[in-house]
């Protein structure tokens, strides 16, 4: 497909203006461009052909499967979309003054208080834009919990080696010291390894749970006690909240703060879509950390780690997930979570027998198939299979995540896949497993049917080209 | 032509005399590595500590860390990395990352037919 640049063609335009009806004014001409500006010219008609055919290049829900693991790519239904327009909240300036926004801070104030029940946490903040912010804005919480008490010698984050990668990266970026710990062979947070890892110097623990290869780690109260016995905090990074909702929670485990990804769970666009919004919670001794402003009727408290983004986060993405709460209510969202679950476990069980799955037992909301038998005997590895999975119009899962599985594909079919979509997917996957023994060109000549077939990630790492030039 | 040792985290580890040395990655870690992209390296005059990290590879899968064998001082960096990461991909042991000198401490270490054996096992 050409770029619009190279579409345009000199002297077209779509500049239909009405006549002036005011005395024209020249600027003086310093203010005037010397050069002229770089926009393609094209007719109306052109353009929108141009990005129709860009839509029909992406792929989302709303096109297909969609198990990227970890990810929670569940449908975003439109009611969604309806209140998020509504113009009540749709127009409004975030200057505007506060009395004239009180219908607004009444659904953000409504949002923290559900998501305070949902995650038994006792204060929210929506201000984090993305999961990521969120964990940096929870992990500053944690530090300046340390620095207030002037327990400075508390320097240190410990992740397990199945966290996402975000964890120990923005536990960095918050200015702390990074202890990675193996996990034990069945995927759980090995507690021998955190015993010795924790000590006085240790700020706090991050932990998914259930945690990256879909398990629920079952020492979860032992775990977050023997952070606090050390003296540290412990992290909820609610990436992988889905198949929990209603029926357990971060602070009954013993979490001090968490985050939340509202474009996963609660259903809002995410994935190129965006924007996010990560909202953090924490029990009360974090309270007075929590990021400004906050919407409250009294005065906020110079303890405050300050602004992380600016006005008071994606707004329009609350309302989103306000609708999504109460539309399903409580026990919809219970139920929600049951049909994560099930639907996981219906795809793990159907497929296990023909892609190893190395952590056995009963999953949470995603599973996790080690491809590596598989690229032993044919040289099919976890990428031809993502790679093949496109030109079946599906989207892959998750490759080579968790790094402690080798050749991994982790799949999320999320609640809102039906049985007979994962049944087709079922019979994919296995159609395609039969392929690599029996014509394994085949998988590496794929996708056939895409915009772009296999793209050159190496040279593309290596030698990138960052500027389209004129 | 030094002999090379071998650790377990798949660096190798070339002594020039008792205390200074180079360090770099097995030809396995490469292969099992793929593609390197980037290489992210100490300054000369940076401490190194024998098990802790002192350098990582990014490939298009994954960020990797690589640890140093010896505690020690780097002497030398081998730059040409920053701008060819491939070269580890294409001679891993001519690929050292660091030149370590002053050095007070070391892991125990594997002969290339431990290494080997070591390599199989993991399998």
């Amino acid at each position: 497909m050409e770029l619009i640049f190279e579409k345009s063609k000199d002297k077209r335009g779509c500049d239909i203006l009405p006549s002036c009806d005011v005395p024209v004014v020249e600027p003086d001409g310093k203010y005037l461009r010397r050069k002229e500006l770089h926009l393609p010219r094209m007719s109306e008609t052109d353009i929108s052909r141009h990005y129709t055919e860009l839509a029909g290049c992406t792929y989302g829900i709303n096109n297909g499967f969609y198990p990227l693991g970890s990810c929670t790519m569940k449908y975003n239904p439109k009611v969604n979309e309806e209140t998020a327009n509504l113009p009540g909240f749709l127009n409004i300036h975030p200057l505007q003054t506060a009395h004239t926004v009180q219908g607004c801070l009444e659904v953000m104030k409504l949002a923290e208080e559900y998501l305070c029940e949902i995650t038994g946490m006792d204060y929210m903040s929506l201000q984090p834009a993305a999961g990521a912010h969120g964990e940096f804005t929870g992990l500053k919480l944690i530090r300046a919990y340390h620095r207030d008490r002037k327990d400075d010698k508390r320097t240190k984050i410990i992740v397990p080696d199945s966290a996402h990668g975000t964890n120990p990266a923005s536990a960095a970026m918050a200015g702390f010291s990074v202890i990675n710990i193996p996990s034990t062979k069945e995927g759980y947070v090995d507690l021998e390894e955190l015993r010795k890892a924790a000590g006085e110097d240790t700020a706090g623990f991050m932990l998914t749970n259930p945690n990256t290869v879909g398990l629920f780690d079952r020492n979860i109260l032992e775990i977050t006690k023997i952070i606090h016995d050390a003296g540290g905090l412990a992290y909820y990074d609610g990436a992988n909240l889905n198949p929990i909702m209603g029926i357990a929670r971060p602070a009954d485990m013993g979490f001090d703060v968490v985050h939340l990804n509202l474009h996963k769970t609660f259903s809002t666009p995410h994935g190129g879509g965006g924007p996010g919004s990560g909202p953090v919670g924490c029990r009360a001794i974090l309270e007075k950390y929590l990021p400004a402003p906050r919407i409250q009727k009294k005065e906020e408290t110079n303890e405050s780690i300050g602004r992380v983004k600016e006005f008071y986060g994606n707004f329009l993405v609350v309302v989103k997930a306000l609708t999504y709460i109460l539309t399903l209510g409580g026990d919809g969202l219970k139920k929600a979570s049951e049909n994560a679950v099930l639907n996981a476990n219906y795809m793990m069980n159907q497929l296990k027998n023909t892609y190893p799955v190395p952590f056995e037992g009963p999953c949470m909301h995603e599973f996790v198939m080690s491809l590596e038998e598989l690229k032993k005997e044919t040289g099919i590895s976890a990428l031809d299979i993502a790679k093949v999975l496109l030109d079946y119009g599906i989207h892959p899962p998750t490759m080579y995540f968790p790094l402690i599985v080798h050749e991994a594909l982790m799949l999320e079919p999320t609640e809102t896949e039906s049985r007979e979509t994962m049944d087709r997917v079922i019979a994919i996957f296995k159609k395609v497993y039969e392929e690599a023994q029996t014509n394994p060109q085949g998988l590496w000549d794929s996708p056939k049917n895409t915009p772009v077939g296999r793209p050159d990630e190496v040279t593309a790492a290596r030698n990138p080209i960052l500027r389209y030039t004129f | 032509m030094k002999e090379f040792l071998f650790t377990k985290t798949h660096e190798w580890v070339q002594f020039l005399n008792e205390t200074a040395a180079r360090i770099g990655l097995t030809d396995y870690a490469q292969k099992e590595l793929g593609d390197l992209v980037f290489v992210n390296l100490p300054e000369v005059g940076d401490e190194v500590t024998v098990k802790e990290e002192f350098a990582d590879v990014e490939s298009v899968k994954a960020v990797s860390c690589v640890y140093s064998p010896v505690t020690g001082t780097v002497k030398a960096v081998n730059e040409d990395l920053l701008d060819q990461p491939e070269l580890i991909n294409s001679d891993p042991y001519d690929a050292w990352f660091i030149e370590v000198d002053h050095i007070s401490a070391k892991e125990e270490l594997l002969s290339g037919e431990e290494y080997e054996q070591f390599i199989h096992e993991e399998e």
